[in-house]
This record gives structure tokens, C-alpha cells and sequence, in this order.
């Protein structure tokens, strides 16, 4: 076992680290929010120079074909900055579903323009009734000459308004799997509709109203799309980790240096034992959060297994429970002012908060590694 | 010993019912039930239906156009309302500065003012918290000098709750520099138009324009809007605070919302299936209602056993804890019943004048909006630190 980083590794996560200190002020933060686009292209472009953006995508196809732990330094320091960008989405979970399920002619097509950070991609995998699970889809697609007829509403598709191409679940029958589909939002019978969510970032519903894409839009097999939805969404979640605790570092460094300087009843609020014991827990759930984010960065590219499902599951189950405790207790540390919306800290208890609404929540993971728990022998016996 | 509500108890509960069917507008409800703002004028008009019914100062004594009630008349009042979807009373004026003066003003201050408030002539806004003095609040720096029949008063409010729509503010000034902390305060009644008074918006992390900064600059106060004697404004100010405590358990509201978090949960589906019927987050709502019950029960015997008009000392810390944290845990789950639908951040659909489709369903734009706005529970009103503070000082005297 070795928890250091190697020589290029550190240097990624500097780099990354440095450039969104220096671009990704709260000031500017807010700045890109407003924006039209709500999110900075100029920061997006810098990524890409820097070979950010192809991080996650392998060689084969002009990423630099980082790992689990590439992706956690990138998205650790994401989540710092709070930034907007679509990263995880588009070239993590995305890329990630078309390294996996692509023939070698869409990964051709696709992946170089993607690790470039040219084209942005998206996932349409949630729908009303889906909540979580992707292989619940409703949608249809029915075959045609040359090619397929979508139908169905997406929601919640995040980075959605701005990807180039999104992939999209869709079943082709009853009874039968989910599929996925390469989808041209400009297409005839696609609408989109945008807003941002309310930690940031802007995502999109989907209408798709018999919507023609052609015989080669379908990456990989038709109806066997789940497991490789479910393995990359292992990976995603596992960078998603990484995010929030960039994001809890920050929130509880900001609340630290709060305690030390607000003063009431003549000294430091931080001089309370009630507050230094609530900073305690906090900063011991954190660790926690710490060593499952290392964790799951480290099994994300196992190959698929029950002890990989269980180690993400639990990954996501404490770190979602961290996150919604140091989101909850840095405002209630710092009183009003942690409730405005001028001050960086109340945007990271949201964005805390609101990663639990993607890629399952506490409760979630809870069930998956309830489903997966090892029963020993002599146990099961006992109850029976 | 009997939990069970008496015939009387229940004869009251129908007339409630049967008054709120009749008169609360169906479309002050609807946005209640939905998590929608509300604007000044919906607040106005549903006091005013109140107050023809006699009903508006629930706390007030008879004399003064109060109800009379028992406590568990009120209780049973605040049930209904809530459940019905009667907005949450604004309570600055009715509920905070009406018992001052009713305690501690003069003949001419109740004679004016308490009528004005009956009639929702009057928006009061609450002037206690300072940039500098929040939970430490007798710290205060606002200062109001005497200039023969006015005090000029110079300093600043913070966080102060629709002062946007006030034309009144009560506030905490110091009026004695060299006393101590406590010593040197008054309670000042003043007119918002005042020359001098400046009020900025502070947006909060949902987006809502809810509380303000106040700027005082110069501006001059008769004397006469001093409430009972200077420098003895502290004592009022902790009146006030009990009251503000008891009224923030909260349980009619906790009970609505847990009603609403029910039907959201029967009709968000999760995989094709009803979120209702997935055991765990059933079990979650079990929790939480089984609280919510153990705390109702609380709050009606802690209030039972006191006398002077239900307010009581240092319990009341004990049942804003429970009751602000069962109302944030409920909320919580109710963000969780959407998923991925609670993302959304819809503004235009929170706000009053919204008529239009929903991007998704009338119920899915509010809950994580009201999940974040709801962290105020446990920082207002005295933070729930400060209540345990009050708790291990005054009835355990650690
Ligand atoms: C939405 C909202 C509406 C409000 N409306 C009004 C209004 O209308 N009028 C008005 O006057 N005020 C209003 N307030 C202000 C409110 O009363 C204060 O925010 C509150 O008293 C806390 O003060 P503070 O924000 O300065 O936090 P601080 O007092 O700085 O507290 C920061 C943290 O330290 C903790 N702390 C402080 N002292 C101690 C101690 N001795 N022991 C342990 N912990 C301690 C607190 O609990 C808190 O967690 C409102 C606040 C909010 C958020």
C-alpha cells in the first residue's frame, strides 16, 4: 500500500489547483453564473491547454489516460473553486460511457475532439421515475429504416444546454434493456429546455418528440446497456467523491478561520468548547471522507466486482453524509452571515448538498451495499 | 390525567375547520402549500380576514382584542391553520411588539398602536442584531443621544426579517455608553420614514429577498416612542424573546409539512415504483413522526403547566430546539423525496404572481430551496447554542 503521489501526479494537482485560484475567484464565480452560458468557456479552454480536459480519456485516442486518482486531483480542486464546468459529466461519466460501449469507429469520431475539450458530451439517463436508476428508463426507441425513432422526456441532464452530443437511454421494448444512444440536440424533434440548479452548474430537461437518429447512433449492444451505465457511474461517483471533498475542505477552512476571528461575548466564538467539539466531529468526518474518496479513486478502474460495487457504494454513503454535515454545520457556525448569498460558504454547503441528488443519495448507497453485504456462513445459519 | 381533547376542545376544532373552509382564499393556500412567496399583500389580507373574525391577536388579552384562549385552544388553532394552508402569521408586530406595549407602554402607546396593528394599519420590523452584536446581542452599539423632546439615533441593524415592507421598526438602542452591557439599552418604537433610515437588501443562499440592513444616520425620535423606562430596554427585549421562542416550535407547521412530504412521497416514483413504498425512506418518515408526536406532547404539557398566559422561562429553549429541528429534518427528507428532481433551481416559479407550467410538478420547485432557507430556524430567535447555553445555565445551573 502507498498513499503518496507520485512526481506527475503532484504536478497535476498544482496545476490544476493554481489555475483555479488564479481564474476562479468567488467574484468571477458569480460572474460565469450569470453569464448566458453560466460557466466560463475561457476557463474551459485554458483546461484544455493545459491537457486538463484529457485526463480522463485513454491514449488510444489523444487523452492522456489518467486513472481514478488522476480524476480525483482534478475534481478535489474543481470542487474548491466551485467551478461550473461540466468536467465530470462530459469527460468523465460521458467519455467514460463511450470508452466502454463505443465501437472503435465512434471512439475514433468521438474521443479525440472530446479530450481536446472541442466537444462537450452529456448524459440523458434520468427521467421522472427513474431517481437514480438509469436502467428504469422509459423512454423508446423503435427501430426504423436506417436507423431508430426516440421518444420520451429526459430530466435533469446535467451540462445538457451546452453538449455538442448527449447520450441518451431509451429501450427499444418491454421487458428488454436499456440501450444508449448518440443524440444531436440539434436534431428535428429535440427540445431543450435550460435553467441552472441550485448549487450552480446548468442543466437541461429533454423532450424528444420521434426524434430519427441513425443506425450507427447506437453505442454498444442494443438492450445491454445497464451494466456498463452502473460501472460508469462507479467511476463518476468516485470522481464526484473527490469534488465534494474539495468542496468540504474548503467549507470547513472557511468556517476554521471563522471561529478565530468572529468575536462575541468578548473573545473568539471559537474560544466556545460547544463549537470547538462540533469542529471536532466535523474535522473527523472529513478524514473519513478523505480516506473513502482515496478509496474508491483507487478501485474505480478495477474491473467490475461485488467488493468494487461495495467499497463505491460505501464511498458515496460517508462521503454524502459528510458532506450534508459540514454543509449543515459550517452555516450554523457562522450564523446569519453563512446564509448569504455574497459569501463563497453558503455556495459550497449547496453544492455539498445538492451532489447527494446525483449518482444516489445516503440512502442509495445504503441499499446497494445493504443488497451486496457478505453474509458469513455461520451468520445466515443462525437466523435460519 | 387525559390526553384525550374534551367535547368542548372538539366543538372548537370543528369551528376552526369550518372557518377556515369558508375563508382562508384558495389561492393564499395553494401557494403555502406549494412553498411559494408570499407577497406583503397576501400576508395583509388574510390578517384582515382574521381580525373581522376576531381572531388575529391570539395572545393578546380580551381587553385588547385578544382571543382568551387556552392553550390548547391555541394549539388546536395553529393545527388547523397550518394544515389547512393559512400563512404562517408575520409575527413582528401581533406577536412581538404588541405584548410589549401591552406590558410595558404607556396608555397613549397602546391607545395608538395596538389598534393600527389589529387593522394591519402597520408592518413592524424587528431592530435587534447588529453586524457586530448577534447572539452576544447586549452588545449593541446603536446609539440614540437625547436632544430635548427627540433622541437622535445613529448605528445600524442587521438581518432584519421584511423590513423591505415595514413602516415601523422596534428597536434595541444604547441610550447609556458607560453602563453595563445590559443597563445602558432602551426599546425604541420608530416610524421607518423617518429622514435618515436607510434599508438594503441582503440576499439569502435561495435567492430570496428576506432580510435587510437598516442604516440610522441622524435620525430623530420623539421621546415619547420610548417603551417603558430608558435604560431599562433589556427587560422588555427577554420579554420578547420568550414569546418569539414559544411561537417557533412550530408543530402545526411541522405537521403540514410532514403531510405534504407524504403526498410528494406517493407520487415521486423511484424505478417505476411509488417512493412511498420503498421501506427505507418510509421508515425515514416513521422517524421523524414519531419525534414530531413525542414533541407536540411536549409542548402541550410544558405550556399546560405554565400560568401567565402561555410563556413559559427557560423550557421555551428546550422546545425551540426540538421544534427547529424536526421542522429542518422534515424538510431535509423532503428535498431527498425528489432525487434528482430537487435540482432545478426555478425562481420564477417560487415567486407569488407565478401562474404558469411548472417545468416539472407544482410541488417540485420549493423543497431544497426551503431546505436552505430553513437553516435560519436554528440561527434566529437566539441560535440553538445559545438555547443550550440558557438550558445548562437555568435548568440544569451547571
Ligand atoms: C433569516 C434570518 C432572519 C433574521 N431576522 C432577524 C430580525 O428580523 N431581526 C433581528 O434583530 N435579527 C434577525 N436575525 C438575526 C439572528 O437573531 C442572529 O443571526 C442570531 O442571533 C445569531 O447571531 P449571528 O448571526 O451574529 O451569529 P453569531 O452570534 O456570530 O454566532 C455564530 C455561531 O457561534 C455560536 N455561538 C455564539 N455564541 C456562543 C456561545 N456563547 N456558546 C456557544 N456557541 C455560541 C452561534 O450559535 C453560531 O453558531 C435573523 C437571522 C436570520 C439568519
Amino acid at each position: 500500500m502507498n498513499f503518496e503521489l507520485n512526481e506527475e501526479q503532484q504536478m497535476l494537482a498544482d496545476t490544476v489547483e493554481r489555475l483555479v485560484r488564479n481564474t476562479y475567484g468567488f467574484e468571477q464565480r458569480e460572474a460565469f453564473y450569470q453569464s448566458p452560458q453560466g460557466y466560463s468557456p475561457e476557463f474551459w479552454r485554458q483546461l484544455s491547454e493545459l491537457g486538463i480536459t484529457s485526463v480522463p480519456i485513454a491514449t488510444d485516442y489523444e487523452g492522456f489516460g489518467g486513472t481514478g486518482v488522476e480524476n480525483m486531483l482534478v475534481m478535489k480542486e474543481l470542487g474548491r473553486g466551485l467551478c461550473l464546468e461540466p468536467y465530470l459529466h462530459s469527460q468523465v461519466y460521458a467519455a467514460g460511457l463511450i470508452q466502454q460501449l463505443g465501437s472503435v469507429e465512434q471512439r475514433q469520431k468521438i474521443l479525440p475532439s472530446v479530450a481536446s475539450g472541442e466537444q462537450l458530451l452529456a448524459v440523458a439517463d434520468e427521467e421522472a421515475g427513474t431517481h437514480f436508476h438509469p436502467e428504469a428508463s422509459e423512454c423508446t426507441a423503435v427501430p426504423c429504416e436506417r436507423g431508430w425513432r426516440l421518444s420520451g422526456h429526459k430530466r435533469v441532464v446535467i451540462g445538457g444546454e451546452l453538449a455538442h452530443t448527449i447520450l441518451v437511454t431509451a429501450r427499444m421494448s418491454d421487458g428488454d434493456g436499456v440501450s444508449l444512444f448518440l443524440l444531436d440536440p440539434a436534431a428535428e424533434g429535440v427540445s431543450r429546455t435550460g435553467y441552472p440548479c441550485i448549487d450552480g452548474p446548468r442543466a437541461c430537461d429533454l423532450e424528444l418528440s420521434d426524434v430519427y437518429v441513425e443506425a450507427d447512433a447506437l453505442i454498444g449492444p442494443a438492450g445491454k446497456a445497464g451494466p456498463a451505465l452502473a460501472y460508469q457511474r462507479g467511476r463518476a461517483l468516485a470522481a464526484q467523491c473527490a469534488e465534494a471533498l474539495g468542496s468540504m475542505e474548503e467549507a470547513f477552512r472557511l468556517t476554521l478561520e471563522y471561529l478565530k476571528t468572529r468575536q462575541q461575548f468578548g473573545s473568539p466564538i471559537g474560544r466556545f468548547q460547544a463549537l470547538q467539539h462540533r469542529m471536532a466531529e466535523m474535522r473527523g468526518e472529513l478524514e473519513l471522507a478523505r480516506s473513502m474518496t482515496i478509496l474508491a479513486a483507487c478501485v474505480a478502474d478495477d474491473p467490475d466486482s461485488s467488493e468494487r460495487s461495495r467499497r463505491l457504494a460505501a464511498a458515496k454513503f460517508v462521503v454524502a453524509r459528510a458532506s450534508e454535515l459540514i454543509a449543515e454545520q459550517s452555516i450554523q457556525l457562522h450564523g446569519g452571515i453563512g446564509m448569504t448569498w455574497e459569501y463563497s460558504l453558503a455556495h459550497h454547503a449547496k453544492r455539498l448538498v445538492m451532489l447527494t441528488h446525483q449518482f444516489g443519495d445516503d440512502d442509495f448507497h445504503l441499499g446497494q451495499y445493504s443488497a451486496l453485504l457478505e453474509i458469513p456462513r455461520q451468520a445466515s445459519r443462525q437466523v435460519a | 390525567m387525559d390526553i384525550h381533547f374534551t367535547p368542548e376542545e372538539l366543538a372548537f376544532r370543528s369551528e376552526v375547520r369550518a372557518f377556515l373552509e369558508q375563508n382562508l382564499p384558495a389561492d393564499i393556500a395553494e401557494k403555502v402549500r406549494l412553498g411559494r412567496r408570499l407577497s406583503k399583500e397576501d400576508h395583509q389580507r388574510w390578517q384582515k380576514i382574521l381580525n373581522k373574525q376576531g381572531w388575529y391577536a391570539v395572545n393578546w388579552p380580551v381587553e385588547y382584542g385578544g382571543t382568551g384562549w387556552s392553550v390548547v385552544q391555541k394549539h388546536i388553532f395553529d393545527e388547523e391553520c397550518a394544515a389547512a394552508g393559512a400563512p404562517r402569521l408575520v409575527a413582528f408586530g401581533v406577536n412581538m411588539v404588541a405584548p410589549v406595549i401591552i406590558k410595558f407602554g404607556t396608555q397613549a402607546q397602546k391607545d395608538y398602536y395596538l389598534p393600527r396593528i389589529l387593522r394591519s394599519e402597520d408592518w413592524w420590523c424587528q431592530g435587534y442584531s447588529e453586524p457586530g452584536a448577534g447572539s452576544d446581542l447586549a452588545s449593541l452599539k446603536t446609539r440614540a443621544e437625547r436632544d430635548g423632546d427627540h433622541y437622535v439615533v445613529n448605528g445600524q441593524k442587521t438581518w432584519t426579517t421584511l423590513g423591505q415592507h415595514a413602516n415601523r421598526i422596534f428597536c434595541l438602542v444604547r441610550t447609556d455608553p458607560s453602563a453595563k452591557k445590559q443597563e445602558g439599552i432602551s426599546f425604541l418604537l420608530i416610524d421607518m420614514d423617518t429622514p435618515g433610515i436607510t434599508v438594503r437588501p441582503i440576499i439569502t443562499l435561495d435567492g430570496e429577498h428576506e432580510v435587510n440592513e437598516v442604516f440610522f444616520d441622524n435620525v430623530r425620535v420623539p421621546v415619547e416612542n420610548l417603551v417603558g423606562e430608558e435604560n431599562k430596554g433589556w427587560t422588555c427585549a427577554k420579554y420578547l424573546l420568550t414569546h418569539e421562542r414559544t411561537g417557533q416550535a412550530g408543530i402545526g407547521l411541522s405537521k403540514a409539512a410532514l403531510a405534504h412530504l407524504k403526498d410528494i412521497a406517493g407520487a415521486e416514483t423511484v424505478a417505476g415504483r411509488p417512493l412511498i413504498d420503498d421501506p427505507l425512506f418510509r421508515a425515514r418518515i416513521a422517524e421523524v413522526e414519531m419525534r414530531l408526536m413525542a414533541v407536540e406532547m411536549s409542548t402541550l404539557r410544558i405550556l399546560a403547566a405554565t400560568r401567565d398566559g402561555g410563556v413559559p422561562g427557560a423550557e421555551s429553549s428546550l422546545l425551540k430546539i426540538q421544534g427547529s429541528e424536526i421542522r429542518q429534518a422534515i424538510s431535509g427528507l423532503m428535498r431527498k423525496a425528489l432525487g434528482p428532481n430537487a435540482l432545478p433551481f426555478l425562481e420564477p416559479e417560487l415567486e407569488p404572481e407565478f401562474d404558469g407550467e411548472p417545468l416539472y410538478r407544482d410541488y417540485s420547485a420549493s423543497p431544497a430551496s426551503q431546505y436552505f432557507n430553513l437553516r435560519k430556524l436554528s440561527i434566529y430567535g437566539g441560535s440553538n447554542e445559545i438555547q443550550k447555553n440558557i438550558i445548562a445555565k437555568q435548568v440544569l445551573e451547571l
